[in-house]
């Protein structure tokens, strides 16, 4: 087995006390949800912090509600599993619970939370490796080294953002509560991206993600989530496609949104969706005229890379067919889009 | 001469021919009963090597090279050494011998001396008080490589010979060559009706076994090495260990624990056995090495990626008339079992179908790549898959269905096939009859509608070959048998049970022999000190060969226990019986003692109770240089019918069932005869759909991890149906042949089959990723005017 680097871990009991335990703690620390993300990069040395700061005893962290009039809260230590589970969860944002439902598999769901899910790491074929492997490699620009092997000779990271609830999130217009040094933050999800690999969220090393909040949705939305994977369990996003549709009293679409993930560094919103499909409505051809449109669009915005393992141009066929594949299927609610 | 002796396949006690009523029925064979070690392995507590702890023991870690192909200039090591912790460290230089399982290419070294050969070849191990601290050390030994120019196209190891991946090689980056000519394919070729020719790839994967290699060595103050492994060949590992550590075999001791699978990738002796030996001699603690996830794939020993180029004449009505084959198989960095390979790419083509003329030509080169070896069903499910395509091929061809095609072609039983290999019984007709049936194949096949199919392969492989690996005349399975008073027998078997149930399989033997029940019977195996010598757990010859030398056993223990309590009771000794747990008079139903009274009575006549017993195969194989290897005393045979759906839009297949029907002689044990059908199908698909070994473009494994190797979770296997075929072989324990290799190999071309059902593309070239599909679909949509098809 591979084996951790040494570490501490430190267990706070209120929210306050974790922040300043990672503002004195500084660069020598880092967060720990569930682990599932953390702990295998551990092993493969591509973060080696003093101490973890575990989130496991943070009651403001737990739990799934109301935040106010008209908002839902997913404590960010809600695990994948609790979330694809939730009844509000699938009434409000169903794309959510579908994407959280596809996660890896069940042992992971278990384990695994949103707000990890979140702040997941980027991954790359050249960088989710052992050290040795990645030694052998002579590094790459992400970690302890200086060129990048997706492009021969590349000089910018281009590792996947590869979280399923992202995508899903940004449909919904979530917002994210941070607390930090100064405070707390909210911010909308639409505005944590960077396209930068090697760090593609803005959030701070102190900062601690505390919930993710949710706009209850009317009776017209639908939403689904389509995800691309070799294997029916286990695998990350190939591909990931959330969809949100608002209907209006006609079942036309006043609304709409398209983002997919597992291309480049963040997430990507698929221009024009709104404009293509709205007043249309579902269960006609027009429906799936309309529908063709988005997914040639999307065609068109979408560059997956060799980054993440597979055939990068098999993943670019395959963004046209899942984009149209998950429309149809949040205009009818058949989601989740998932082989197997 | 009692290894000879053919047992028969009927019950004990009633040796008649099959079916008639005079025969006892089987009391323990047939039935499903419990693994031995079920129980154990279910609640968890089985003891896997790792699992095992000794005073003072030490954790040791090996140095692998980042280099494909390298030479070594200098290692430092003072550093490691000087790090607290670290009890010693050794480099090639301290295991300078060479090993390899096969005698005639020993090219492997335990470290590697001067050179490396692949990213992953063992370069120097530490022993330190804990992992950590062998790691740390790691990090301290300096190594300067001179770098190589790597090899990692066989095309091109085939072309040149220079820089040369085994310096004293004489055939360049050549392997190992073999060519055999049987009949005149040219002229068989000229006149027939249709000519099939293609190529075909097989990529290459790897055994994924769940548990890790691992090995724990013991050096004792009067000089006896103990090697505690989780190999399937205990008694190889023991002579290499000798070869390599220059100790008299006799003082070395090498004892397999339980096993978390195997499936050909611990049948090699490894870098690993010989560094904790080393090492634990060298500091007088015991030594423990457990692999990485990542290190078993550098171990690797998987299938070979071939290059096949195949020719079949046959006659319009479908009888061939001659096959020609031309292989090129990627060997990686050494030779492992490839001089095997290179044959068995060749000699097991030649059934379950009649081959009049048949020619082959088969290369192995080295690449600087992890090394290829043996993975269920060695060196013959890559030619099975490009030849049941080329099969399907002719079908299509001279429109005749595929399976009455292969009926037509049927070699018959009791035969020679043309390269002198003999059949015994081949229920290969049988297997035909079932998968045509419970797959419903003439009402479904070409009539799913377009993108759903149902395609056919069939197979034949061995149960044990008589090529012993190193040349004797001694037995190749041996079995002590111990009866103690209290009525239990223990059985001394050297047998190698990977999680196959071999344990279980002498168990069931002996105590269907005696009459006893099979929890009275324990089994020790594999530990060369206690145990008479097996070859291994390799080519399917376990339950065959050890089955034999139980029955050879126990029926020498019963007879002298038979002839004891006739003594005692002064009756004929055929009035004696042992069933159920007692024994008794047949004529005098009142006289019936337990077996541990029986066993008391025998002692006390004849002294401390045991027998041994021993199989050794018959002269077999043709007459020519290679004619024994592939050379197997009985044959099984199997046929798939596999159901497979293709998205034409995302070119994914989904495979929805596999019928699997397979002449295992006689099941022994159904419920275990099932579970390796299943596991075999299971694996086949697995390597036809996802699995994929091989290197980028650096030579680095691709994603030497569970995650990137992606073998199929449980809602990714289809539904399997084990249909088993019996056609009781005169030379297998009460009729038994192989089941754990054989049912793997149709799995993939039957796949392919199914797939040109569907939607009518022939996939050559493994595996059907689903943009090689969407190729293939485009393709097909090039050639023919576009047809109207609804898309999904
Ligand atoms: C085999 C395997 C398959 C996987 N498949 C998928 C998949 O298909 N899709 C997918 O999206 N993911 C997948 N994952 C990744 C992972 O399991 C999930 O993303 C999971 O949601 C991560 O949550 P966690 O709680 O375990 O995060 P952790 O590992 O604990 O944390 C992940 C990162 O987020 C930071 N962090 C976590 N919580 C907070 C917080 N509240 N505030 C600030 N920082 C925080 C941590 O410091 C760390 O950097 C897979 C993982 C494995 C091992
Ligand atoms: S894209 Fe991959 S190879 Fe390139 S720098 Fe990022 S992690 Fe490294």
């Amino acid at each position: 087995m591979l084996r951790l680097p040494n570490f501490e871990v430190r267990t706070p009991e209120r929210l306050d006390e974790a922040v300043a335990l990672l503002a004195e703690l500084g660069e020598g620390a880092r967060v720990i949800a569930g682990g599932t993300d953390l702990v295998p990069n551990m092993k493969h040395e591509l973060f080696t912090p003093r101490v973890l700061v575990s989130l496991a005893r943070l009651p403001e962290l737990r739990g799934i509600g109301d935040a106010g009039p008209g908002w839902l809260r997913i404590g960010a230590m809600t695990s994948l599993a609790d979330v694809a589970a939730d009844a509000r969860v699938e009434q409000h944002a169903p794309a959510l619970a579908q994407a959280a439902g596809l996660v890896a598999g069940p042992q992971l769901r278990t384990m695994g939370t949103l707000g990890g899910n979140v702040l997941l790491d980027t991954r790359c074929q050249w960088y989710n490796q052992t050290y040795f492997w990645r030694e052998a490699l002579g590094f790459c620009l992400k970690k302890d080294g200086t060129l990048c092997h997706v492009v021969e000779g590349g000089s910018k990271c281009v590792a996947a953002a590869s979280n399923d609830t992202a995508p899903a999130l940004m449909t919904v217009r979530a917002e994210l509560v941070f607390a930090g040094p100064d405070g707390r933050r909210v911010t909308p999800i639409d505005d944590l991206w960077i396209a930068d690999g090697i760090a593609n969220k803005k959030c701070g090393r102190d900062e601690i993600l505390v919930e993710v909040r949710l706009p209850h949705s009317g009776s017209g939305h639908r939403g689904a989530y389509g995800k691309l994977r070799d294997r029916g369990s286990i695998d990350f996003p190939l591909l990931g496609v959330a969809v949100k549709l608002e209907l209006n009293t006609e079942d036309a679409v006043a609304d709409a949104d398209v983002v997919l993930t597992a291309l480049q560094a963040r997430p990507v919103r698929i221009k024009r969706a709104s404009e293509l499909l709205r007043g249309v409505r579902i269960g006609t051809e027009a429906f799936l005229a309309a529908a063709r449109g988005v997914a040639e669009q999307a065609h068109k915005q979408a560059h997956p890379m060799p980054n993440i393992p597979g055939d990068a141009d098999w993943r670019r066929a395959m963004v046209p067919v899942y984009v149209r594949r998950t429309l149809e299927a949040a205009a009818t609610r058949a989601g989740p889009v998932h082989a197997v | 001469m009692a290894a000879r002796d053919l047992h028969g396949i009927g019950a004990p006690w009633g040796d008649r021919s099959p079916g008639d009523p005079e025969n006892r029925a089987f009391e323990v064979i047939g039935k499903p009963h419990r693994k031995v070690d079920g129980l154990a392995k279910a609640t968890g507590r089985a003891q896997y090597t790792d699992d095992l702890v000794l005073p003072g023991m030490l954790h040791a870690k090996t140095l692998r090279s980042p280099h494909a192909h390298a030479r070594i200039v200098a290692i430092d090591t003072t550093r490691a050494q000087a790090l607290p912790g670290v009890h010693a460290v050794i480099t090639g230089r301290d295991l300078p011998i060479q090993y390899g399982v096969i005698p005639w290419t020993q090219d492997e070294n335990a470290l590697a001396v001067d050179k490396v050969r692949f990213v992953g070849d063992a370069v120097a191990a530490v022993a330190a008080v804990d992992e950590d601290t062998a790691n740390a050390a790691l990090k301290l030994i300096r190594v300067e490589y001179e770098p190589l120019h790597a090899f990692l196209d066989p095309e091109e190891s085939l072309a040149r010979s220079e820089p040369r991946i085994h310096d004293d090689s004489k055939t360049g980056n050549v392997s190992k060559h073999v060519r055999l000519d049987f009949g005149d394919v040219e002229t068989a070729l000229a006149s027939a009706d249709v000519v099939l020719e293609g190529d075909y790839v097989f990529h290459g994967t790897t055994h994924a076994a769940i548990e890790p290699h691992c090995a724990l060595a013991q050096w004792s103050a009067e000089g006896l090495l103990t090697v505690w492994s989780s190999t399937q060949i205990t008694h190889y590992v023991q002579r290499a260990l000798a070869k390599v550590l220059e100790l008299p075999i006799h003082k070395i001791r090498v004892i397999q624990p339980a096993l978390g699978g195997a499936f050909g990738g611990k049948s090699d002796p490894f870098s690993l056995e010989f560094c904790v030996a080393k090492l634990a001699m060298l500091t007088g603690r015991p030594v423990k090495m457990l692999y990485t996830r990542e290190e078993v794939f550098y171990c690797h020993r998987g299938r070979h990626p071939m290059q096949l180029h195949y020719r079949t004449g046959a006659s319009k009505d479908g009888k061939i008339a001659a096959v020609d084959a031309k292989i090129l198989i990627d060997g990686g960095a050494y030779s492992s079992f490839g001089l095997v390979t290179t044959y068995y790419a060749g000699q097991l083509l030649t059934g379950p179908y009649h081959f009049p003329n048949y020619r082959f030509d088969s290369t192995r080169v080295f690449t600087n790549k992890p090394p290829c070896g043996p993975k269920r069903g060695h060196g013959s499910v890559q030619p099975r898959f490009a030849f049941e395509v080329q099969l399907d091929e002719l079908a299509e061809r001279i429109a005749l269905d595929p399976i009455e095609l292969r009926r037509r072609n049927f070699q018959g039983d009791f035969t020679r096939t043309v390269n002198g290999q003999r059949i015994t019984s081949n229920g290969f007709l049988a297997c035909l009859d079932e998968v045509e049936r419970a797959s419903g194949w003439r009402a479904r096949r070409g009539k799913l509608g377009f993108g759903r199919g149902l395609g056919v392969a069939g197979s034949m492989s061995i149960s044990g070959t008589n090529y012993p690996v190193y040349p004797n005349k001694m037995p190749q399975a041996g079995i002590q048998l111990a009866a103690e008073r209290s009525g239990r027998v223990t059985v001394f078997t050297g047998g190698n049970d990977i999680g196959q149930g071999s344990n279980s399989v002498v168990a069931y033997v002996v105590a269907e022999e005696l009459g006893m029940d099979v929890a009275d019977v324990r089994v020790v195996a594999a530990d060369t000190d206690l145990v008479p010598v097996d070859l291994g757990a390799y080519s399917s010859r376990v339950t065959f060969m050890v089955g034999n030398a139980t029955i050879d056993a126990a029926r020498k223990l019963r007879a002298s226990i038979v002839l004891a309590i006739a003594k005692e009771w002064q009756v004929d000794a055929a009035r004696v019986r042992m069933a159920n747990g007692r024994v008794f008079d047949t004529e005098s139903t009142e006289r019936s003692i337990t077996t541990a009274e029986a066993f008391q009575i025998a002692e006390a006549h004849c002294d401390t109770l045991g027998s041994t017993g021993s199989y050794n195969t018959p002269t077999l194989g043709g007459d020519y240089r290679g004619g024994t290897i592939g050379a197997s005393p009985a044959y099984s045979f199997t046929a798939h019918v596999v159901e497979a759906s293709v998205d034409v839009e995302t070119g994914r297949i989904t495979c929805h069932a596999v019928w699997i029907a397979h002449d295992c002689g006689r099941a022994l044990n159904p419920m275990l005869v099932a579970g390796q059908m299943e596991g075999s199908a299971y694996m086949g698909i697995a390597e036809a759909l996802l699995e994929e070994h091989g290197v980028n473009r650096f030579g680095l494994h691709a994603g030497p991890s569970l995650l990137d190797y992606r073998i199929p979770t449980s809602v990714d296997t289809p539904e399997l149906a084990a249909l088993i075929v019996e056609s009781l072989d005169p030379e297998g324990p009460y009729g038994a042949k192989e089941a754990g290799e054989g049912p793997l190999h149709p799995s993939l071309p039957a796949l392919s089959n199914a797939i040109f059902d569907a939607v009518g593309v022939r996939l050559r070239e493994l595996p059907f990723t689903p943009a090689k599909v969407l190729r293939a679909l485009a393709e097909k949509d090039a050639r023919s005017a576009p047809v109207a098809r609804g898309r999904a």
